[in-house]
């Protein structure tokens, strides 16, 4: 089988690490490495034998990306039995994805789940034995990128673009009719309602697009505000968490942070910790000041994490709760976390009595680590319910940014279509082009959709 | 009586057996057409007319190929018209009304006059079969007739149940009597069976209507034809339909006879097509609507019989009389007979290969409405192309299948076979993915060359289509060569309210704007001398019109069709056994299963089978 496309991957486990290494397949995968990689010797891959290793840059225009290693691998000897090239590059989840897209804007496509393995045995690379392990692999990632969808869906994008594809399968529909019917008593679609609808598609696929591009998620981080005095462990709570994911050091130019800040990278997406100050009642005037800049601080996080020693709910329960309330009543959209901390000095029932009396607390011992995993479960959930962002839904998986990117560029030409006036058979190319890619994340679409739609809704037939 | 083997035996001589037996004549098997009354080949049971939208593609892509329903449609035709002209191309769709009885008429004699080909007149009872291999047929009388295959085209006579209000009667169409032995030896051999419903308005007397209060519906005024052939002409001159309108109080009417109505009193049990609702249907499903659309027919040039068309009705005929009567124009309608219902047997397609060949019996085709589809078009083609595989494989030769990008029939087929029907079939153009690319005006680009390589198509017919084609891409040639000067061209831009250029600048590119077309690029003298001097035909200069207008869509398709067609080229071997893929979810395997695919992409066709199914289904044929 002859592939003509050349995709584009991370070969290396999402998330951040050391190294990560960045996969291209296809027969235009050493030119379009190439046209975004300058050696430091100044050579060109393509006059570069197979299986050699070169160090330079990845450029996107004249911006320099990241220092990399480019193995090249030419055909038939490499994995998949095309020309494949291995960029090397530094571990971060923005670098990984700065690259991948670049890629993707210059004529590769995001490999689809196991399609390097596939494309290796459409090339007769692996044989059936080998066959048979490696379906077991594709299997389990189908499963883990099922549960992205899941998480996604949840978050509200995946139900965002099945509606806008179902308002588009209507107006499919109605296009349908007045090709398939035009003879019979049906009402032909108000193209003025159409360019509604597409000017409201644009608007939301432009979002979402934004909302990956802009990568507040990947590149920046979520901003968590810790609240909490400075003897309740706020230190050890961060050691605790960074002990386990590997820490990031971000180096992107321009981005000032103006507190003590950790960032961490829980199942793909970053957190930032942003240390504060408690909000106690007080007269000193300096620490008044302290108090409205936690405050300010609270005000630009995404999730606020109260923090407390087991200790203080003990003796000075009355105030806490004085404290929860004035946030709550300051941010009452912003999810609030309230966690118990140092929770190993407390017996059972002193522990019962705390989750009687606090709704929705969180135990933890930064010391002994229990807690900490069901915090991380907490913080990715926020992600996942769509609670962050005031439920303003964020893409974050590279292959839906990819449907997304065609679903806009196919949109704006059914746009153009509608404006010049084109015939309703060619409008209807590329709409069900544009269904197509919808259904690349939603699941499945066929042309039946079409036609029961219209047995449905009309009435036809001589 | 009958001792020669025959080579292909078709049952049945409707639209679906008349082309099977012609087919298979033509490529010179020795051919045997056995009908339950030689009076009534090709009959037109429903209404008198061929083509329409998506089934217009269909009669030129079976003319094409050599077949000869395109011919017949042109020699009885009354009326032409091109329906869905004001859309793109691939939407522009021919279709006729007929005289009825000059259709079979027509039809008879072209079957007389093909060699090969004997006729006889029985009911078919049974197959003979042998280590599941058919090896000819058995008729009602004891006949045993063999052959080395066999093809079946029943229509609606197997066990065909007449409904017309509370009584019903067998019979395959109004006073012909049903079939029966078939279904229930096929059943034994392990086929599955379904039921199937189909209705048929009234034909009432002509003279009986008063035509002056309906609105009418004249043909074309400047009408073409079917047939890629120059033997037809096309009209001369032509017959109107007429239409007019149901109202309210013809709807209570109707209503008043709901409770002695088949399909709502429970007698009706199977399925009719949603596209071809019953008037009662109509009235029923959509009760906001205070109207519906009734055309006027004529079933022949000479003939006083009309066709009611959009009244298809199993009520009562007391109450179908009642109700027509207060239609506007049909004070004093007469009629000539009722319209009914019919139920009849239907073997889910999924059990045939893509030759239409049975799965479960070698050398035993199935074409029609026994596959589950409606529709002259729809029928003619199946037909078609199992007497192409029947007499291919008779002559131990390689089958001919087309593909979703080739031919409607392709894209009929595969459906049929790959996804199976619940309801009667019929073709949508939107059933097509690839629709642009399968044109009314390039069925014999498409499919001629392979007509002819089957033995079907004549080598005129070839030459004619090279010739014009030739001469298309001279024409588009000439448009992309030629430059125009903006004092030539900008007054035809500006009355067209397209922007005027500042140079010169090529033609192809001035007329692939939206709003030029040929008349206005004609008006170019450099153009229209192009035309006389190469003395170029309306279908030339149509065919370089849709060439140059519309290169760019047709480019797409056929870019997103190749980019499919790749999966077409992973076969998945006979029998494969699926349970083994445990990666694989239950619903695909069971599916898969069941439909057998033959390659990778007809398995992605399947309902319930995901990409993800399709990947690791991949990953296992990994070659």
């Amino acid at each position: 089988m002859i592939n003509e496309d050349t995709i584009v991957a991370l070969a290396t486990p999402s998330g951040a690490g050391a190294i990560a290494v960045i996969r291209l397949s296809g027969k235009e995968a050493i030119t379009l490495a190439d046209n975004h990689f300058k050696s430091v010797s100044g050579k060109k891959l393509s006059k570069q034998k197979t299986h050699t290793i070169h160090l330079g840059h990845v450029i996107d225009d004249k911006r320099v990306i990241d220092e990399v290693l480019v193995s090249i691998f030419k055909d038939p000897n490499s994995y998949t039995g095309e020309n494949v090239v291995e960029l090397s590059c530094h571990g971060s989840i923005y670098i990984q994805q700065e690259i991948i897209q670049l890629f993707l804007r210059n004529g590769c496509r995001m490999a689809n789940a196991g399609e390097f393995t596939l494309r290796a045995f459409l090339n007769g690379k692996l044989d059936l034995s080998q066959a048979e392990a490696v379906a077991d692999l594709i299997a389990s990632d189908n499963e883990a990128s099922h549960q992205i969808a899941m998480q996604q869906m949840r978050g509200g994008f995946s139900s965002e673009i099945a509606k806008l594809r179902e308002e588009l399968l209507n107006f499919a529909s109605l296009i349908e009719l007045e090709l398939d019917f035009a003879e019979e008593d049906v009402e032909f679609a108000d193209r003025s309602q159409f360019k509604d609808l597409i000017e409201r598609i644009t608007f939301v696929l432009k979002r979402l697009i934004d909302s990956f591009a802009v990568g507040n998620v990947i590149k920046n981080g979520i901003p968590v505000a810790i609240v909490g005095e400075p003897n309740v462990g706020k230190s050890t709570l961060l050691n605790a968490l960074l002990n386990e994911e590997r820490a990031i050091v971000s180096d992107i130019a321009g981005t000032t942070r103006d507190t003590i800040e950790d960032e961490l990278v829980i199942e793909g997406i970053g957190f930032r910790f942003i240390d504060t100050a408690g909000i106690r009642e007080t007269k000193d005037v300096v620490e008044s000041i302290g108090i409205k800049k936690t405050f300010e601080k609270m005000e630009k996080a995404q999730v606020v994490v109260l923090l407390f020693s087991a200790e203080e709910f003990k003796t000075e329960s009355k105030r806490l709760k004085v404290e929860i309330e004035k946030i709550k009543n300051k941010f009452p959209l912003k999810p609030l976390l309230i966690i118990a901390n140092k929770v190993d000095v407390l017996n059972d029932s002193e522990r019962e009595a705390l989750h009687s009396e606090f709704e929705n607390i969180h135990l933890l011992s930064a010391k002994t680590g229990v807690g900490v995993d069901t915090l991380k479960k907490k913080l990715i959930g926020f992600v996942n319910t769509g609670a962050l962002r005031n439920n303003e839904t964020i893409v974050t998986n590279t292959r839906h940014y990819d449907s997304l990117l065609k679903a806009f560029e196919e949109v704006q030409k059914v746009k153009s279509g509608l404006e010049s006036g084109l015939s309703g058979d060619l409008l209807a190319i590329d709409i069900r082009q544009a269904l197509y890619y919808f259904g690349e994340i939603t699941g499945e679409i066929t042309n039946d959709d079409l036609l029961g739609n219209i047995f449905a809704n009309f009435c036809i037939g001589k | 009586m009958f001792n020669d083997v025959y080579d292909v035996i078709v049952v049945g001589a409707g639209h679906a057996g008349s082309e099977a037996a012609a087919a298979a004549a033509n490529m010179g098997s020795k051919t045997l057409l056995v009908t339950m009354n030689l009076q009534n080949i090709a009959q037109m049971s429903c209404n008198p007319a061929m083509g329409g939208i998506a089934k217009g593609q269909i009669v030129r892509e079976i003319d094409a190929l050599g077949g000869y329903s395109g011919i017949v449609s042109d020699t009885s035709a009354i009326q032409f018209k091109m329906l869905n002209k004001s859309k793109g191309p691939a939407m522009w769709s021919p279709r006729v009304q007929s005289d009825r009885m000059r259709f079979a008429e027509d039809w008879r004699l072209l079957l007389e006059q093909t060699p090969n080909l004997d006729f006889y007149q029985e009911m078919v009872s049974g197959l003979l079969i042998e280590k599941n291999k058919v090896v000819g047929v058995k008729t009602s009388l004891g006949i045993e007739i063999k052959g080395k295959s066999v093809v079946l085209t029943n229509g609606t006579f197997l066990n065909g149940l007449i409904h017309i209000g509370d009584k019903n009667f067998g019979g395959g169409r109004a006073g012909e009597k049903a079939a029966t032995g078939i279904t229930e030896q096929l059943v034994s051999l392990g086929f599955d069976s379904g039921r199937m419903k189909t209705g048929t308005p009234p034909r009432v007397d002509g003279r009986s209507l008063d035509y002056s209060k309906m609105i009418e519906q004249p043909g074309d005024e400047n009408p073409e034809k079917f047939s890629y052939l120059d033997i037809t002409k096309p009209l001369e001159k032509q017959r109107s339909c007429h239409m007019t309108y149901t109202s309210e109080q013809v709807h209570d009417l109707l209503r008043q006879g709901f409770d002695r109505s088949p399909m709502f009193n429970g007698r009706i049990k199977s399925l009719g097509p949603r596209y071809c609702p019953s008037i009662e249907d109509k009235i029923n499903r959509f009760a906001d609507k205070d109207r519906h659309q009734l055309f006027i027919e004529p079933e022949g040039w000479n003939t006083v019989e009309v066709y009611v068309n959009g009244f298809s009705t199993s009520l009562p005929e007391d109450v179908q009389f009642k109700a027509l009567k207060s239609v506007v124009g049909f004070e004093n309608v007469k009629f000539f007979r009722p319209g009914y219902a019919i139920e009849y047997d239907y073997f889910p397609p999924t059990q045939l290969k893509h030759t239409l060949e049975t799965k479960l019996v070698e050398g035993l085709y199935f074409a029609g409405q026994i596959n589950g589809t409606t529709g002259y078009e729809e029928a003619a083609s199946q037909g078609l192309m199992a007497g192409i595989n029947a007499s291919l494989k008779v002559q131990e030769k390689e089958s001919f299948t087309l593909k979703r990008d080739e031919a409607y029939i392709g894209v009929l087929i595969d459906d049929l076979i790959t996804k199976g029907t619940e309801e009667p079939y019929r073709m949508f153009t939107s059933r097509a993915e690839y629709r642009t690319l399968l044109r009314q005006d390039n069925a014999d680009l498409r499919l001629t060359p392979k007509g002819y390589e089957l033995g079907l198509a004549s080598e005129k017919r070839l030459r004619r289509m090279e010739e014009k084609h030739e001469a298309a891409e001279k024409f588009v040639a000439f448009f992309e060569t030629t430059s125009v000067k903006p004092e030539d061209i900008n007054p035809i831009l500006e009355a067209n309210n397209s922007s005027p250029v500042n140079q010169s600048g090529k033609l192809f590119k001035i007329f692939s704007r939206p709003n030029i077309d040929m008349a206005d690029v004609r008006k170019i003298d450099s153009v229209e001398t192009y035309i006389q001097d190469h003395n170029l035909d309306r279908e030339v200069i149509e065919q370089a019109e849709i060439q140059v207008k519309y290169s760019g869509y047709i480019a797409k398709e056929k870019n997103n069709a190749d980019k499919l067609s790749r999966l077409e080229y992973v076969k998945i071997p006979e029998n494969f056994d699926y349970s083994e893929i445990k990666s694989m979810s239950f619903e695909a395997r069971e599916k898969l299963k069941k439909v057998q695919p033959t390659t990778v992409s007809q398995a992605s066709r399947i309902s319930g089978v995901s990409p993800n199914d399709i990947s690791v289904l991949l990953v296992y044929m990994g070659r």
